[in-house]
């Protein structure tokens, strides 16, 4: 084999070998970290395992929001207007959460059917649905646009409807 | 009839830009000099009438012309005028008529910094991003008009702007980020018209090599913003999320910094030209990408705009057409592209490309796991999402392999270097560096972490190398200033964009691993002590803004009973669209950061609340922008404008000779 031969073989099993590592560390990465989407109906099916790392999208549901008024815990739950999965945080909300407002909560339901919910996300505009959450309602039979603007409920009256 | 005018003069742009991407191309294909004259005055002429375009609409947003539709949706009359005129890219219209400004002004640059190149070369150069424009303005013209009017009855006030969006960093971070994203799209059309004229020497990536530079310094700058925006406006103290749209700006960063590092050994030794080229495209790929996954509605984030599925399919096609032409070129013209010299198995060069495919391997990681969740929904119609312990899990030990190269390269030699002269050389560098390591934060911080010590160590690295290669360089002169003075201004651009790696390595594994954190409820009186700060809660106040009201808390700083600072954290609710927001209160310092965040109201005036001790996390930001600094440096370096001199001499020696090689 000629010199220049040699070394370009030595410079291609090099990348291959690298590449090949990094391949077979990246599958094991995602394998290891995809976090599954559930529906509140699902969950309240009992399709997911205690313990299970998950995402759930909802609603909040009106008149379900406890805060204690000595810590920071909190209780609501999730709904797709099927189901209810009850929720409990530890900390603070995000700026938009309010009830009737579109949420997605990861975190793993524990042994007593409760979610213990370790990131709640809401989105930063009001008018906007999470695709997580128009996926839940509609599986559950509910028409995402009836509740698509519910919790803003500031828009004046004098404004055209959205082209 | 004001806004018509914009969209007139959007219309004139779209006119002028075929022009561009057909008259001077021609004219360098055929040898005719008259069409390849007219390349300068046409990229002029796009980038006037687009100017009056943006103009006309920024006049809109000032006026507040509430019968724009887009002024209509993202801005209010209560606004402030600073919120006003930004407002005009908080949107999808507005932002992607700046981004298409944004690329007839770097057009414009390469049309006036140019001189030194054969003009047919610059005809091209200026043809291709002409032809970009093309497809940018009738995407706009076709899909996203950004001065469609409301009619016939205008709406008296406007919706307001997302209050997330009313910041300083709205301002300048978006920007930023376009700039220098655009600005690949200009070493893009350099490496499209060395492919079209098959003179595939190094001549062409000497001139890249500055506006890749400046491209890459800003999208840092851009970039660096945005995390440093996300960081105090999110609340959650972190400065990167690997969020679907974080991820975009990141993967052409990737492909960037391996551009930049390809291109060196591409103008300098003449190798690698094939695969510099591809990684053109791949940097300019990465950037309409982030276009298309922001604007296709295809990720749901912080950042997406409001979707609408023929925009993405019309992003597609541009990427196809753009893209896919390119890599047909491509392949056409590889076989032209010969290696002008050899190297051995352990050189510069190969070190080089070592930092190349681990910057391309990571940029695919990131891609993988930002495109996976999109792919895994079409194939099963389950929604997953990828968190970051995937991208940490691959990225992490990536760049840490890649900043022991970094400690290497600069070190070796062109051609060959021996192992021994390495192990030398280095081998005592690399103990100090562990021993470094791990006592700065044992001893200093007077904690242990395995992480951080990594971290450290790897710093200590970069930085003890650096100051070795310069003593090496200066030893041999009789006084150090003169020895200083004779490095080169691209050789100080390098170390100090490797310093700052070293810096943000600091900031990031400190802050990764010692920061502190503690959500809390608080009555007035109240107080709690965090890492040695002790944090006093005196009580609200309700305050007036201009567009908004607050409630605003004020919390005492002591460290060892002095008082250190007040810090004001605020619960806006903004007037117009009654959106509630949280301003958090920093206390920035070089060494660490104190933050609070308020949360909500409870029983007896108390407020839930959460306080942050995060050390050394400016040097993050700290660290980008001497990375930012030191490619500037790089790109002013005066070799560049000798070469343009010794080339004009050349030329001019050539007489019109140079335009015979134009055919090819």
């Amino acid at each position: 084999m000629k010199p220049h031969r040699k070394k370009k073989l030595g410079i291609i099993l090099f990348v291959a070998a690298g590449l090949s590592m990094t391949v077979g560390l990246t599958l094991f990465a995602l394998s290891q970290n995809i976090d599954l989407f559930y529906t509140p109906t699902q969950v309240a099916d009992g399709e997911v395992e205690p313990g299970q790392h998950i995402r759930i999208g909802g609603m909040v549901k009106e008149g379900s929001f406890q805060s204690a008024g000595d810590s920071l815990s909190v209780q609501f739950a999730a709904t797709d207007y099927a189901h209810d999965v009850p929720i409990h945080y530890e900390g603070i909300l995000p700026d938009l959460f309010r009830e009737g407002q579109g949420i997605v909560v990861e975190g793993a339901v524990d042994e007593a059917g409760i979610f213990q919910a370790t990131r709640v996300l809401a989105k930063h505009d009001e008018n906007y649905m999470s695709a997580e959450v128009k996926a839940a309602l509609e599986a559950a039979g509910v028409a995402p646009e009836e509740h698509a603007a519910s919790g803003a409920g500031s828009r004046p009256a004098f404004l055209p409807p959205e082209s | 009839m004001i806004p018509e005018l914009g969209q007139f003069s959007l219309i004139l742009a779209l006119l002028l830009s075929v022009l561009l991407s057909a008259l001077p191309i021609a004219g360098a294909h055929r040898g005719e000099a008259l069409w390849m004259s007219l390349a300068r005055p046409l990229s002029a002429g796009v980038f006037v009438f687009l100017s009056i375009s943006l103009a006309i609409l920024a006049y809109a947003f000032a006026t507040d012309d509430f019968s724009v539709r887009i002024v209509y949706a993202q801005s209010n009359s209560l606004l402030p005028m600073q919120y006003k005129l930004t407002a005009l890219w908080g949107g999808h219209e507005g932002s992607f008529l700046l981004w298409t400004w944004m690329l007839s002004g770097w057009m414009l640059a390469v049309a006036i910094y140019s001189k030194s190149m054969p003009l047919e070369f610059v005809s091209r150069v200026l043809g291709v991003l002409g032809f970009l424009l093309i497809g940018y303005i009738l995407f706009m013209l076709a899909t996203s008009n950004p001065f469609d009017r409301i009619v016939p009855l205008a709406p008296t006030d406007g919706a307001d702007l997302n209050t997330a969006l009313q910041d300083f960093a709205f301002i300048v971070h978006p920007p930023t980020l376009y700039m220098g994203y655009v600005g690949f799209s200009v070493v893009f059309a350099f490496a499209i018209a060395a492919l079209l004229s098959g003179r595939l020497d190094a001549a062409w990536a000497r001139w890249s090599r500055p506006w890749a530079n400046v491209a890459w310094s800003v999208l840092t700058l851009g970039i660096a913003l945005g995390s440093w925006w996300a960081y105090y406006e999110l609340g959650w103290g972190g400065w990167w999320a690997w969020d679907p749209v974080e991820n975009p700006p990141l993967i052409t960063w990737l492909f960037g910094t391996a551009l930049i590092h390809s291109l060196a050994v591409t103008e300098k030794r003449g190798v690698f030209k094939s695969w510099t080229v591809l990684l053109a495209i791949l940097a300019f790929s990465g950037s309409l990408l982030g276009t298309f996954i922001t604007r296709s509605g295809l990720l749901t984030s912080v950042h997406a705009f409001a979707s609408d599925p023929s925009r993405g399919v019309f992003i597609l096609a541009i990427l196809g057409l753009s893209v896919g032409g390119a890599l047909l070129l491509f392949a056409l013209r590889a076989p032209l592209m010969k290696s002008e010299a050899g190297f051995g198995l352990l050189s510069r060069e190969v070190f080089l490309l070592t930092n190349n495919v681990l910057l391309v391997v990571a940029a695919a990681s990131v891609f993988l796991g930002t495109l996976f969740p999109m792919v895994y929904q079409a194939l099963t119609d389950d929604l997953i999402s990828i968190g970051p312990p995937y991208f940490n899990l691959i990225f992490v030990p990536l760049m840490m392999v890649l900043v022991l190269f970094l400690g290497v390269g600069p070190y070796s030699r062109w051609k060959r270097t021996s192992s021994t002269y390495l192990w030398q050389q280095l081998g005592r560098v690399a103990l100090a560096s562990i021993v470094l390591g791990v006592l700065i934060p044992t001893v200093v911080l007077l904690r242990f972490s395995l992480p951080a010590m990594v971290s450290m160590t790897l710093a200590a690295w970069i930085v003890l190398t650096i100051g070795k290669d310069i003593r090496s360089r200066v030893a041999n002169k009789a006084q150090l200033k003169t020895g200083l003075r004779s490095l080169s201004l691209s050789y100080y651009g390098m170390q100090a964009a490797h310093l700052g790696v070293a810096i943000m390595l600091v900031g990031i594994g400190l802050t990764s691993y010692f920061s502190q954190e503690r959500g809390i409820l608080l009555g007035p009186g109240d107080s709690v002590t965090l890492n040695e700060y002790e944090f006093t809660f005196i009580g609200t106040e309700r305050i007036q803004g201009p567009n908004y009201q607050a409630d605003q808390a004020s919390i005492e700083v002591t460290r060892g009973g002095n008082p250190l600072t007040t810090l004001t954290p605020q619960r806006r609710i903004y007037l117009a669209s009654g959106t509630p927001s949280t301003e958090m209160a920093i206390d920035a310092g070089l060494l660490r950061d104190l933050f609070v965040t308020l949360g909500e109201p409870k029983e007896g005036g108390a407020w839930s609340m959460t306080l942050y001790v995060k050390p050394f996390v400016r040097w993050i930001w700290l660290g980008s922008l001497f990375m930012a600094f030191g490619a500037c440096l790089a790109a002013a370096d005066k070799r560049y404008r000798r070469l343009r001199l010794r080339q004009e001499q050349a030329a001019k020696a050539r007489g019109t000779g140079g335009l015979a090689t134009a055919s090819g």
